[in-house]
């Protein structure tokens, strides 16, 4: 009886870490793993011919990267943002239509704002680069019928490559600002307009306030891979567009500079994670004072 | 002429393939960025797994029994097979199939893997360099390596390079062109033979710029804002700089390159990008109407219906490079990757790869075989496929850099420009 019990205990004791055993070696060997490789080369030296580095705790790299590259790295936070704020103005209307308006072609809709994503991300953009062309079938029509003066073009500007990113990450916009949107008891809907709230009052106070989870969601889910873009802008972009992806990829593949290409990187994931706390902060208070 | 027999062509007239494939086209666009997908976010994650290896490039040794050495190389025999790594687009083509290699194939009983790994040079070294440090094989017996980019002298500084057999290239000896046959880049072809060579030139679209260009300052000119192309690599861009202030790139100095950088900077507000191989789609979209190209491309726009695009060979001289064949450390079938590599300067299969690819052929005598037996006079008398002595006399070299420092100034001048 007695050794029973304690095998019991002692399996109760241990299952919660057996059940995160194969998630923590996940985590450990594709994440943990390669980020102290990428932060222990972003303090090496050495020979980038032939590969040769050792760690020498070349802390000045942090500082040259930076004073080397701000311009660009500012220019990603800004374009970043630009295209985050543009896909939640876009999706959050989208998404809401869908819940409340699209009755039983819910699915379909649903479908229809994902289909297009089943293909590939490069050929998308690619696509764009010849619709978009000085003199392709939609300028150079225009052209031609004189709406347009001949100077005129979208490809290779900053607004391009804004515009391309908002493109490409919109469904990680749209789809979780669905699912709160579904998630939404409707009798606080009802409970809202009972007590006299007009539908502005309704949505401004009850509905909102109730998917900031589902923004805060899509606005890291669009934020963070739009920081990182490098094929937006080296497809759509001009001479004043590179992001910082862009220069961690030609210093990793011209320079073969490793070092500083993992200084910048690991800067750029300090500055999305100090990001990230500080406006699950912001918005997490305001949540637990306000609405709980 | 024993050799013209050697081909059979499958049944295909050999110039329909050339129009139905677009060979270099694409090499570097759609492929480069095919990878891209995987994801931004995963690009630190990516640069973080690729992290070094503390082995030191092994020299192999310099003894009488080294790798390479007339011993060793006595020592070597045929496996009948051959891994060989090459660029897209860049072997003449039939159903999938490469007439010249299966050609090799019967004659020589030697198998051919042929694969197209190679988008660009410098992310084709990172991806074999584990295998060349840890002294492994890299699981090729032949790649393909442009002697302009960095990783050329890179790859033979560090010893990944089997030093090739001199006496079993009597077709190299006695059919390659001047241009290839002891180049600059590699004394006595000590570890190469060329693939092909190829100009990088200009091109301006007739359609928009009814002047008649010659000059390199045309790129500067500011009649042409926002409708200027020019190259995203670092070597490409700098060279041009160099032309563009009068200065020969293979013997410049730091202080041209300065001036040269600057006369880039000012230019930089009318060019519309820096583009790597999808500058050939700005073209043909008509983004750009004057940019920087290779020869080898706009004359594939021409044949297949580009007709307003003019190549340019500036006055002012030419980029030549060349795509090297080499045995890199570590193959498993050296001596039958050298059998391979001479057998393509073998006139009758130079110009079936030729007549396929455009590009600088570096076996003068496919010339007559092209325009008879192929009947492709339009290639045969290209002189950016045959160079004519005036071509010659415009091919310009590029900066070989003596070392690494001077490779990252070169670099630190040149990129900021194309990084803005």
């Amino acid at each position: 009886m007695s050794t029973t019990q304690g095998r019991g205990r002692l399996g109760k004791r241990l299952s919660p870490y057996l059940l995160t055993l194969p998630g923590g070696l996940w985590l450990l060997i594709f994440f943990l793993v390669p980020l102290f490789t990428m932060l222990s080369l972003s303090l090496q030296t050495g020979n980038p011919i032939t590969g040769v580095f050792h760690l020498t705790w070349h802390w000045a790299e942090f500082g040259q990267q930076l004073s080397l590259y701000h311009t660009q790295f500012l220019r990603s936070v800004a374009y970043a943002l630009t295209a985050t704020a543009l896909d939640l103005v876009i999706a959050y209307p989208l998404a809401y239509w869908i819940t409340f308006h699209a009755g039983k072609k819910k699915n379909f809709f649903l479908l229809m704002l994902i289909i297009p994503f089943f293909v590939s991300f490069v050929i998308r953009t690619l696509a764009w680069e010849f619709i978009l062309s000085d003199q392709g079938f939609v300028l150079g029509t225009l052209k031609n019928l004189h709406l347009l003066p001949q100077s005129f073009h979208v490809l290779a500007t900053g607004t391009a490559v804004v515009t391309g990113i908002a493109y490409n990450f919109l469904p990680f916009a749209a789809l979780p600002l669905y699912v709160s949107l579904e998630k939404i008891d409707r009798s606080l809907v009802e409970a809202a307009n009972d007590l006299y709230a007009s539908k502005r009052q309704a949505f401004l106070r009850v509905i909102l306030p109730l998917t900031i989870p589902g923004i805060f969601a899509a606005f890291l889910l669009t934020f963070v891979p739009a920081l990182g873009d490098y094929v937006n802008a080296s497809i759509l972009g001009g001479t004043n567009t590179t992001m910082i992806g862009n220069i961690i990829q030609n210093q990793f593949l011209f320079n073969s500079d490793y070092p500083a290409a993992s200084a910048m990187s690991a800067i750029l994931m300090a500055a999305v994670l100090i990001g990230i706390f500080a406006y699950a902060k912001m918005l997490g208070a305001r949540t637990i004072e306000e609405y709980v | 002429m024993n050799e013209e027999e050697e081909i059979q062509f499958p049944g295909l007239d050999p110039a329909l393939w050339q129009g139905a494939s677009d060979r270099r086209l694409s090499r570097r666009d759609l492929l480069r960025y095919a990878g891209a997908g995987a994801g931004a976010v995963g690009l630190s994650a990516f640069l973080a797994a690729c992290g070094t290896s503390n082995n030191s490039g092994s020299s192999g040794g310099t003894g009488a029994n080294a790798v390479g050495s007339t011993s060793w190389w006595a020592k070597q025999k045929l496996h009948h097979q051959v891994d060989f790594a090459n660029w897209p687009y860049y072997i003449d083509t039939s159903h999938g199939k490469h007439p010249s290699l299966e050609q090799f194939t019967n004659q020589t009983g030697i198998k051919v893997t042929y694969s197209e790994p190679i988008q660009d040079n410098t992310s084709f070294f990172q991806k074999i360099k584990p295998a060349l440090q840890a002294g492994q094989s890299t699981g090729y017996d032949i790649v393909v390596l442009t002697n302009n980019s960095p990783v050329f002298s890179q790859i033979i500084q560090a010893g990944w390079v089997i030093p090739i057999d001199h006496s079993k290239m009597p077709n190299f000896d006695k059919y390659a062109s001047g241009l290839v046959k002891n180049p600059s880049y590699d004394p006595g072809n000590k570890y190469s033979m060329a693939w092909q060579s190829g100009y990088t030139a200009m091109a301006y679209n007739t359609k928009f710029i009814k002047e008649n260009i010659t000059s390199v300052q045309s790129l500067f000119d500011p009649k042409y804002k926002g409708k200027i192309g020019m190259m995203s690599d670092p070597q490409e861009l700098g060279s041009f700089g160099l032309l563009a202030t009068g200065k020969q790139p293979a013997t410049s100095t730091p202080a041209d390159w300065q001036a040269a950088a600057n006369k880039l900077q000012a230019q930089k507000s009318l060019v519309r990008s820096y583009y790597d191989q999808s500058y050939i789609s700005a073209l043909k979209n008509e983004d750009t109407w004057i940019s920087m190209v290779w020869s080898g491309d706009i004359f594939q726009a021409n044949l297949s219906g580009f007709k307003d695009l003019k190549l340019v060979i500036p006055q002012e001289g030419a980029m030549f490079w060349t795509d090297n064949m080499m045995i890199p450390k570590g193959a498993a079938n050296p001596l039958d990757a050298m059998t391979l590599m001479d057998y393509v300067y073998k006139p009758a299969v130079q110009a079936e790869i030729e007549d396929y690819n455009n590009y600088v052929c570096p076996v003068p005598a496919a010339r007559p075989i092209i325009a008879h037996k192929l009947k492709d006079p339009t290639v045969a008398n290209s002189p950016t496929v045959f160079p004519d002595a005036q071509m010659q006399s415009l091919s310009r070299t590029y900066y070989q850099y003596k070392n690494n420092q001077s490779l990252l100034q070169w670099n630190n001048l040149f990129l900021p420009i194309i990084q803005g």
